[in-house]
């Protein structure tokens, strides 16, 4: 009998998205941002570097709302991954696995984030 | 490379729909997977209201209710009913746990049940574990020693020492850490996954054990231990509350360690 080809059971579809699994990939997700942020850091310094025709127009990127909006999404990018990245260290120190302490570290982790981007920005602006 | 979507044959469709005997007075509405490999078709989500009033207090008494009372072919694995065995692993509200000590009461809504995420399935809430078990096979779970056993008496342990394997030694293999595992997923066919690699550290830091150098070897390997990324999925699913996680982080730095 030829053996039927077996369906592969739901994951992602399914699985309940809870404070570590959800953390996890926002850690990920915003190395991808910091990434391509990073790339953005150096088109400006290219612009900086190109003289200041260039420079104003990256600075009118830059300026204009949604420019500002991806900076602020930038910065909280890097905040949280700093301090979701501290995380791991402990973790890779071996504390923190309790259950309750990951939770509430995954908490604090973005609390700090949000903190840090809005000081940064407050003293930015 | 991770397959996010399921596959066309894996894709679940709207199944039928089996109302509460008459008289009922408590329903609860729960939504099972549903495939007969003798069917040729896609796997479906079957509804069943259940009369909790009269039905035990767990998922697992719901689930032989169903099976006596309404549609005998509902097909699951289930022996102890007091979460020892392990047979009963499934994912339960979006969480991989034991149906026998799973509360009804403690689920908000529909009661929605899966077979264990991301495996082959022989039918209904019944996975393939045949991959799962070699993994466990894989790690040599048993007692290696150089050194001849004393003549008189068995190879003694101190309280202390005993106390270090007391937690990985409870694992009673449900597959409800592996299963939930998104490395696991995108990787099982190289990853060992949380299961197997508690029990790795069980025996890592058993002192009778003398093969701790070749059991660290078998395990350096950018797959096998290393996809751990600390998820906490398999810590937070653990129907015996263990921590695969400590212990893969452990085994980690014991490979940190042996290198200085």
């Amino acid at each position: 009998m030829a053996q039927v080809q077996r369906p592969l059971s739901p994951h992602l579809q399914v699985y309940r998205w809870q404070v570590s699994n959800t953390l996890s990939i926002l850690h990920r997700l915003t190395g991808v941002v910091l990434a391509v942020g990073s790339a953005g850091l150096v088109g400006w310094l290219l612009a900086l570097a190109s003289g200041p025709g260039a420079f104003q127009q990256a600075a009118a990127i830059v300026q204009s709302i949604p420019g500002q909006l991806l900076l602020v999404g930038w910065t909280f990018a890097f905040c949280y991954h700093l301090c979701n990245g501290i995380r791991h260290l402990a973790w890779d120190a071996g504390y923190g696995f309790d259950k309750h302490t990951a939770r509430k570290s995954g908490i604090a982790a973005v609390a700090c984030a949000a903190v840090l981007t809005a000081a940064i920005w407050a003293l930015a602006l | 490379m991770a397959q996010f979507r399921l596959p066309p044959n894996s894709r679940v469709a709207a199944g039928r729909h089996f109302p509460a005997a008459p008289g009922a007075t408590q329903t609860r509405r729960f939504a099972i997977y549903r495939y007969d490999p003798a069917a040729g078709a896609t796997p479906r989500l079957d509804t069943y209201d259940v009369d909790t009033g009269r039905c035990g207090p767990m998922v697992l008494d719901a689930l032989i209710k169903i099976k006596n009372e309404v549609d005998p072919t509902l097909t699951f694995r289930r022996s102890c009913r007091e979460g020892i065995c392990g047979s009963c692993a499934m994912n339960i509200d979006g969480v991989n746990t034991l149906a026998c000590i799973q509360a009804i009461d403690g689920i908000r809504g529909d009661v929605r049940i899966y077979p264990l995420p991301h495996m082959p399935v022989i039918k209904d809430l019944v996975p393939d574990l045949t991959n799962f078990y070699a993994q466990y096979a894989s790690i040599k779970p048993w007692l290696q020693t150089r050194t001849p056993a004393p003549p008189d008496r068995e190879r003694l342990q101190s309280k202390e020492d005993q106390e270090l394997i007391n937690s990985p030694s409870a694992c009673i293999l449900c597959a409800c850490c592996s299963t939930s595992c998104p490395s696991y997923w995108w990787n099982s066919d190289r990853y060992l996954g949380p299961a197997a690699l508690l029990a790795a550290y069980r025996w890592l830091v058993d002192t009778r054990d003398e093969a701790t150098g070749e059991r660290l070897d078998d395990l350096e390997d950018p797959f096998r231990l290393y996809r751990c990324h600390t998820i906490m999925n398999c810590t937070n699913a653990c129907p015996k509350d263990l921590n695969p996680a400590r212990a893969i982080a452990a085994t980690k730095r014991m490979m940190a360690e042996r290198r200085l």
